[in-house]
């Protein structure tokens, strides 16, 4: 089994922003949704998730309500704000440029070849 | 939005710390919950399932705080923090410390007592059901009406559910064989159903107990009455007491608290209307010119507006005027409310209170910036520490948090320390009595209007006098500071901490201005002639009727208690009077020139004040008689009218001066009336009133049940009081009687303006406190961080006068500035206060003289102790430290 890659500082926020924009998710939820969509890839460190989420919740790009799950406990979900949309689309840019940017970095160079 | 979300979200952290943390160890319950169900669907078995999910989740204690800090819970510890270590800096600086919680005690203390005040007379609705709908009928601006007009004014309007009426009286009470006076609201029979008042024990009357003229002999006893003159006692209700001789039947107890809609009068019981003529002797219910002070009281049907109300009876109005023209003219009414007597004591009262909280806040805010210019000069001196903090990575909004905690801190404690003050004060106005003769109460418990009140104040006065120091904080230069180079802040044209003790200044002097311009206008109306002397001179009053005398008998009677009153040792002059001047009670009437042929109000000459005296008043009074001659024994029914008049009656009414002795004018009734005598013009209703017509009549003519022994003697009032009692009590021993100095009779009518003088007074010295304060903060601030400066100058041979100049010119210019503008605001804004309580005055030279002598006092004794600190300078010493 391949090491689970190791979290960059700072994208925890827009991994949870990602995933909870599918739609509304519990905790728990979000950390199986996180695990799904980056291929068993990302795992996440469970007790982090929490801090994260109040984060959110505080700069009000989350709301959250008590509801009750597909197997009938009661469990908090989360759903993003207008802003918590308008943050994800500016992350993800951000993520992006940043991404290609790096990764142009460390693609060989012609002078190393 | 998100804004909101936060916003909201911060509170509920702050409000349910508690419910927030319960909240989270649910979050992380359910979350294992959920983790062990995937697990157990694995085939695992629930309590395996739910141990692996925890071991997964990892250490939920430390989760849970890592959570709790990022939901912000950490704040309100922060706070808490900082309060801690704010207490413990301030621990460290007890005098600034006691300088802020006195300031601010006194400065809330006095905003929490206006307040109260304002909260208790103003804004505070009756302590009755609904007592929007309450309203009085008023009429040329007075309450007063006459019992016919009452009448018709309750059975013809559509728009009131009922229309009650109330007057009060003084009668004797008897339940024990010891007769004592009483305070009665004579009041009409639907006054506890139009009011909704429930009876505390047994019953009220009502409508349906009168039947005609003295129908209704019951009592109904005021709580506080009934606890203190019957001991509580439930067994009364039933009972019979005499009530100026005659039985009357105590039939309930009012609830506590109750005293009708009039604040200020705290009435002994409630007795019919109906009954009105055992009371009073005479009665007038019949008589419907005669406006006697019957005030109205109704409740506007629901759904009708006050417009509606009047348009209704002003229709009631017209049937008057068309039915009765000789007594009833111009009935055009208005609606007023009933507390403070309508428009008597409502707008005065109203505008006195709003401008006395105007300027208690002003007194706040001059305590705030005082605290300021202080708060800023610590902040100066803690550079240093400030700095240091944030070369050690600490947040500057963190520290200006630091510094504000510390401000609401102080804030906090001086606020609740005033408020205490203040309830003290309140509590003590409550149960005050200012005028001994009657029950003259200002009720002004505090609520918790007066709480939140001062609460507020005291927060948003740390928050101001606590934010002074933001700018400092965000200039700060860690580094420049730590290298100990001390702060450099000259070259700066105006300091905030110079613009704060100049507002300061300016505030103060208004506030001082306002208090000398009321003082002096006090005690200038105090000196102005009043038309009689009331040193020396002792009142007794007492009321015939209270003894049931008939009105045949009285005039005997009054005699024989004259005569036995001269006859005491020490006893000079002496008169009687139904009422003297400046008591409280004023009687208006109309007159007419001798040729007038149609005697309706409207065509009156003067409306003047009335009194009916007896021979040798006037020398007992010591009210001067300017030509003709005083009455005589001989001036009795069987002879013409005779009047003695004042100066601006005969102005007034025969538009001539001394040419008025043997003239004629004519009385509402038609009745012809001399003029024999001349006397001085006085003050009758108001100290500070402009001069009115006034006439005097013979008592013998026009007898009086009321009556007013006036004396003038040398003697001690307390013992002289004694021996006029034993006099009277063995000419009958069922008369009582009260006795007071002619100065404590004038409280009544003082009341206004002593209270408005004493008020402004303290608010005064708060001011010229607050000054002092202010100058001396600034003016030894300045010396101390220019001590350095001051040294060389004194070292390169600078002579005392310069290095006072350099040391002190800034404040004291602040201070000339400051006064100046000061002043001139007072100017204005006392003419202003002084008009609600005295006639207006021109501007008065002695005023700004007095205030610029006042501030300059303030000034050099402000600046005393910087000076000398900065004259004793030892330049070599000073040199030798750095």
């Amino acid at each position: 089994m391949a090491h689970p890659a190791q979290l960059l500082p700072g994208t925890l926020d827009l991994l949870i922003l990602r995933a909870v924009s599918l739609g509304p998710l519990h905790g728990y939820g979000v950390l199986l949704r996180i695990r799904q969509i980056s291929g068993e890839a990302l795992v996440i460190e469970q007790g982090a998730l929490y801090p994260g989420l109040f984060r959110l919740l505080r700069q009000g790009l989350l709301k959250a309500k008590w509801g009750t799950s597909e197997n009938n406990r009661r469990a908090k979900f989360y759903e993003l704000t207008r802003a918590g949309h308008a943050r994800l689309i500016e992350e993800t840019e951000n993520w992006n440029r940043l991404a290609s940017a790096i990764g142009a970095a460390l693609a060989p160079q012609p002078e190393e070849a | 939005m998100r804004l909101l979300d936060a916003l909201r979200f911060r509170f509920a952290v702050l409000f349910h710390r508690s419910r927030m943390n319960s909240e989270i160890e649910n979050e992380l319950r359910s979350h294992v919950e959920l983790c062990a169900d995937d697990l157990e669907r694995s085939g695992l078995s629930r309590q395996e399932a739910e141990r692996l999910a925890r071991i997964e989740l990892g250490g939920q204690a430390r989760f849970a705080e890592a959570s709790r800090e990022a939901v912000g819970i950490q704040f309100v510890e922060t706070l808490f923090r900082d309060i801690r270590f704010g207490t413990r800096m301030l621990r460290k600086a007890p005098g600034f410390a006691a300088i802020v919680i006195i300031t601010l005690a006194l400065a809330i203390g006095a905003n929490a007592l206006v307040f109260g005040v304002l909260n208790a007379l103003v804004l505070r609705p009756l302590d009755l059901p609904h007592p929007e709908n309450l309203y009085s009928i008023a009429r040329n601006g007075t309450l007063a009406m006459s019992y016919p007009d009452y009448l018709d004014l309750r059975d013809q309007n559509r728009t009131f559910d009922g229309l009650a009426a109330y007057t009060s009286t003084q009668v004797g009470l008897d339940s024990d064989g010891n007769p004592s006076r009483a305070f009665a609201d004579e009041v009409t029979g639907n006054y506890f159903d139009v009011l909704g008042a429930q009876p505390y024990l047994g019953r009220f009357f009502h409508s349906s107990d009168e039947h005609g003229p003295d129908s209704a002999p019951y009592i109904v006893l005021s709580y506080s009455y009934w606890q203190s003159h019957f001991q509580a006692d439930p067994a009364v209700i039933g009972h019979t007491v005499q009530l100026n001789k005659r039985p009357f039947t105590m039939i309930g107890v009012a609830p506590p608290g109750f005293h009708g809609p009039v604040l200020f009068f705290t009435q002994d019981f409630f007795v019919p209307l109906v009954n009105q003529a055992q009371l009073e002797g005479q009665s007038n219910l019949a008589a419907r010119g005669t406006q006697s002070i019957l005030m109205s009281v109704g409740r506007l049907k629901v759904g009708t507006t006050p417009e509606q109300t009047i348009k209704d009876l002003n229709l009631v109005g017209l049937y008057l005027e068309r039915n009765y023209p000789k007594t009833d003219d111009k009935m055009r009414f208005t609606l007023s409310r009933p507390e403070l007597f309508g428009d008597f004591g409502g707008p005065p009262t109203r505008a006195f209170l709003t401008a006395l909280t105007i300027l208690a806040a002003l007194v706040l805010l001059a305590a705030c910036a005082n605290l300021g210019s202080l708060v800023a000069a610590r902040t100066a001196d803690r550079s240093r520490e400030i700095a240091l903090r944030l070369a050690l990575g600490a947040g500057r909004w963190r520290i200006l948090r630091q510094l504000l905690a510390e401000g609401l801190l102080l804030s906090l404690v001086g606020g609740s320390a005033g408020l205490s003050i203040s309830v003290v004060l309140l509590r003590w106005l409550s149960a005050w009595q200012p005028i001994p003769k009657i029950p003259f109460r200002v009720v002004v418990s505090p609520d918790a209007r007066v709480y939140v009140s001062a609460l507020l104040l005291s927060l948003l006065s740390g928050i101001l006098f606590g934010s002074i120091p933001l700018r400092q904080v965000f200039r700060t230069d860690p580094y420049a500071m730590v290298k100990g180079k001390s702060p450099s802040a000259h070259g700066r044209r105006i300091t905030i901490r110079e613009f704060l003790l100049a507002l300061q200044i300016a505030i103060c002097a208004l506030l001082i201005t306002c208090s000398i311009v009321t003082a002096r206008g006090y005690f200038r109306s105090l000196n102005d002639n009043l038309g009689f002397e009331p040193h020396s001179a002792v009142l007794m009053d007492t009321d015939l009727t209270m003894a049931d005398y008939r009105a045949d008998q009285m005039p005997a009677m009054q005699r024989r208690i004259l005569d036995s009153l001269r006859a005491i040792p020490g006893v000079g002059a002496a008169g009687f009077a139904n009422l003297t001047p400046l008591n409280g009670t004023f009687r208006g009437s109309n007159v007419f020139s001798n040729s007038a042929a149609d005697l309706r109000a409207a065509n009156a000459s003067a409306n003047v004040a009335t009194y009916d005296v007896s021979p040798g008043y006037f020398a007992a009074a010591d009210t001067r008689l300017l030509a003709g001659r005083d009455f005589s024994w001989r001036d009795d029914p069987s002879v013409a009218r005779v009047a003695v008049v004042n100066e601006k009656f005969a102005r007034t009414v025969f538009r001539s001066g001394d040419s008025a002795l043997g003239r004629f004018f004519k009385m509402q009734d038609g009745t012809r009336v001399q003029v024999v005598g001349l006397v001085d013009d006085g003050k009758y209703e108001r100290i500070g009133e402009n001069p009115r017509p006034a006439m005097f009549l013979s008592i013998l003519q026009y007898p009086s049940s009321q009556t007013t022994v006036v004396l003038r003697s040398n003697r001690d009032p307390e013992q002289l009081a004694l021996a006029l009692r034993g006099t009277v009590h063995d000419l009958d021993s069922g008369l009582p009687v009260f006795i007071q100095t002619w100065n404590d009779g004038l409280a009544i009518s003082l009341f206004p303006d002593r209270m408005a003088t004493i008020a402004l007074t303290v608010l005064g010295v708060m001011g010229a406190m607050l000054s002092l304060t202010g100058i001396f903060g600034v003016a030894a601030y300045s010396v101390s961080t220019r001590l350095k400066e001051l040294g060389i100058r004194m070292a390169l041979g600078a002579q005392p006068a310069e290095v006072l100049r350099t040391a002190l010119a800034r404040p004291l210019r602040l201070l000339v500035f400051g006064s100046a503008a000061g002043l001139l605001i007072g100017i204005a804004a006392s003419r202003m206060i002084a008009s609600i309580v005295f006639q207006p005055t021109p501007p008065d030279p002695m005023v700004m003289v007095t205030v610029v002598a006042c501030m300059s006092f303030l000034g050099v004794v402000a600046a005393w102790i910087p000076a000398r600190r900065a004259l004793s300078l030892h330049p070599l010493a000073l040199l030798r430290e750095e």
